[in-house]
């Protein structure tokens, strides 16, 4: 588990290193071509680069979650959430708890931003608040704080940064290219140069203004994906309940509703790609995130154990009954810490259960007997709901929320 | 002649270098338990504070239930008494007093008219939340102190600890295993 995410963030660095270099070293066969000076080439490119630094950094988070059209959320307007965020920046080590923020729309999905770990906030759908338990809420949290933890959101900016100053220069250089035809190409007093030199530089040249942007693309959602995983780890690593997230996974696959509010650039820090059509695998190489059913099935691979509780547990929260059991797979290894604790903590539930669930039964009869059914949803408002209500489940008046009546 | 003694300057000055990241870093990971280890206490003492206001909200409801009542207030009195006094003491006291409050809220199921209490239920909820928030913070703790372990124990670093006088940090063992249940009753 610590492994893999040591892992993680060294390949990070390695890809982000890649993408410097080839600006760099596109700079300067640009500048060659086109200024007979390579220094020349590397100055420009790298003035391009604290250009878009300046723009990407001016705009605040705030404008991000104004376009998102979400609104800040106290503890005492759903203290549920709050708990769990508050739980999840302890089990972090985040020096602060993140302002919390809830987007009104039905399409399910959660987003993390803030460039420093101090000054982060969370965003929730009302729609996903809606579909999800606590343990998955928690799942879902964790993976965002992951994200302020790991800081993704800063990563992700440079390495956008980097990439759309590589498709910027590729764009100079064509432009240049095609009206300029290469001035240094036909200057022959440079010391050392020659013909076979120039031509050559030419060439490499030309190559790179094709396939420099393709590169710099795959390799920012080569690192977009990445950061998924990592963020995906760090979940399982906060709750130690990896199957929380993989259920929350699970419901929100089968979800159709698309999003509003998103679109390419903000798509990364979503929990789900909020661009993907339902039924979509999604899963080719300039997408944002990993396809779901990996995801999925690595977490299920973390949590994995013998005992029936667990595979229990996840038959019953399962949306459609999918509850396989995936052997270890590509994490073997890597898994030992988690899997003991969770094992561990599982062994002690379905006991709980059992006495709670024989407790609930008694409680339905004594419902019945007093025929008002008490209903509490988890926003915090209670209402008791009449024998003759003829449905299974009842809209909370507050929050929305579909509460199933139990008994029916 | 001059080349080795730059040579050995620089050998000198890269050790030195070396020596304070990792004595820094050691400084940071022992903070870090430190701060751990009272992040567990605010939350332990915080359920210290909560308990009182639950009994008081209950009693009217749960009439017939004095004893899983007096429990929970007994062990609370208890944990109080002991809060402060270190891992090992608290460990046990605080185990009780989580197994009484897993009891008592077994026993409120049967009682609807409790469940649909808006006080009881906001109570029920900062309790959950109190109880995850501890073993959170107990696992984030027990973190710190594997990677100090980690760092005090291994090459190169190990030098610089013993040399600065880093020990290990013990984990925040569990005594009673009443104390690994977390009253997670949900409503949905």
């Amino acid at each position: 588990m610590f492994e893999q995410i040591r892992n993680n963030k060294i390949k990070s660095m390695w890809l982000i290193a890649g993408l410097g270099a080839l600006l760099l070293v596109f700079g300067y066969l640009l500048g060659e071509l086109i200024f007979a000076s390579g220094a020349a080439g590397i100055v420009v490119a790298s003035i391009v680069w604290l250009i878009m630094n300046l723009i990407a950094f001016a705009q605040g988070d705030q404008i991000f979650l104004s376009i998102s059209k979400a609104r800040k959320v106290e503890k005492k307007d759903h203290p549920q959430l709050y708990n769990i965020v508050e739980e999840m920046t302890i089990a972090s080590g985040l020096p602060k708890v993140p302002d919390v923020y809830i987007i009104d729309d039905p399409a399910p999905n959660a987003f993390a931003t803030g460039r420093n770990q101090k000054k982060a906030a969370v965003a929730i759908t009302s729609g996903l608040l809606k579909q999800l338990n606590r343990d998955e809420l928690q799942g879902v949290i964790a993976h965002e704080i992951g994200h302020i933890r790991n800081r993704d959101v800063l990563l992700m900016i440079l390495a956008g940064i980097l990439m759309g100053s590589i498709v910027l220069l590729a764009n100079i250089g064509i432009r240049a290219f095609l009206l300029g035809g290469g001035r240094g190409g036909r200057r022959s007093s440079r010391s050392g140069g020659g013909g076979g030199g120039e031509a050559i530089i030419l060439v490499v040249a030309i190559v790179l203004i094709i396939i420099a942007p393709i590169v710099a693309r795959l390799f920012y959602y080569a690192m977009s994906r990445k950061r998924e995983y990592l963020a995906d780890a760090s979940s399982a690593q906060y709750t130690r309940y990896p199957e929380g997230l993989a259920s929350a996974l699970e419901k929100l696959a089968s979800s159709t509703a698309v999003l509003s509010s998103a679109n390419q650039v903000t798509a990364p820090m979503y929990i789900i790609n909020p661009l993907h059509k339902a039924g979509f695998s999604a899963s080719d190489l300039t997408s944002t995130h990993p396809p779901l059913s990996k995801r999925i099935k690595i977490l299920r691979s973390m949590g994995n154990s013998a005992s029936l509780a667990t595979y229990d547990r996840a038959f019953r929260q399962v949306y459609g009954g999918r509850g396989s059991i995936i052997p270890k797979g590509s994490l073997a290894g890597a898994a030992g810490l988690v899997e003991t604790r969770s094992v561990a903590v599982e062994e002690k539930k379905p006991v709980q259960q059992e006495k709670l669930e024989r407790a609930r039964d008694v409680s339905d009869l004594l419902e019945r007997l007093n025929k008002y059914t008490a209903l509490a949803c988890t926003c915090g408002t209670a209402f008791r709901v009449p024998p003759d209500y003829k449905g299974s489940s009842i809209k909370c008046p507050r929050c929305g929320r579909n509460n199933p009546i139990p008994g029916r | 002649m001059y080349i080795a003694i730059g040579v050995i300057v620089g050998l000198i000055v890269l050790t030195l270098v070396i020596f304070f990241v990792i004595y820094n870093s050691l400084v940071g990971l022992r903070n870090q338990v430190r701060n751990s280890w009272s992040q567990i206490d605010v939350q332990l003492k915080r359920r210290h504070d909560l308990i009182p206001n639950l009994i008081e909200t209950a009693k009217g409801y749960m009439k017939f239930e004095k004893e899983v009542m007096e429990n929970v207030t007994k062990a609370r009195t208890a944990a109080v008494a002991v809060s402060g006094r270190g891992a090992a003491d608290q460990a046990k006291v605080e185990g009780e007093l989580s197994g009484f409050l897993t009891r008592f809220f077994a026993v409120a199921e049967n009682y609807p008219d409790l469940k649909a209490n808006k006080s009881f239920m906001a109570l029920h909820e900062e309790l959950t939340s109190t109880e995850n928030k501890i073993s959170f913070a107990r696992q984030f703790y027990n973190d710190s102190v594997m990677n100090m372990n980690n760092k005090v124990q291994m090459f190169p670093s190990n030098v610089v600890a013993g040399m600065t006088g880093f020990r290990q940090e013990e984990f925040f063992q569990i005594e009673a295993p009443a104390e690994r249940e977390v009253p997670k009753v949900s409503f949905s």
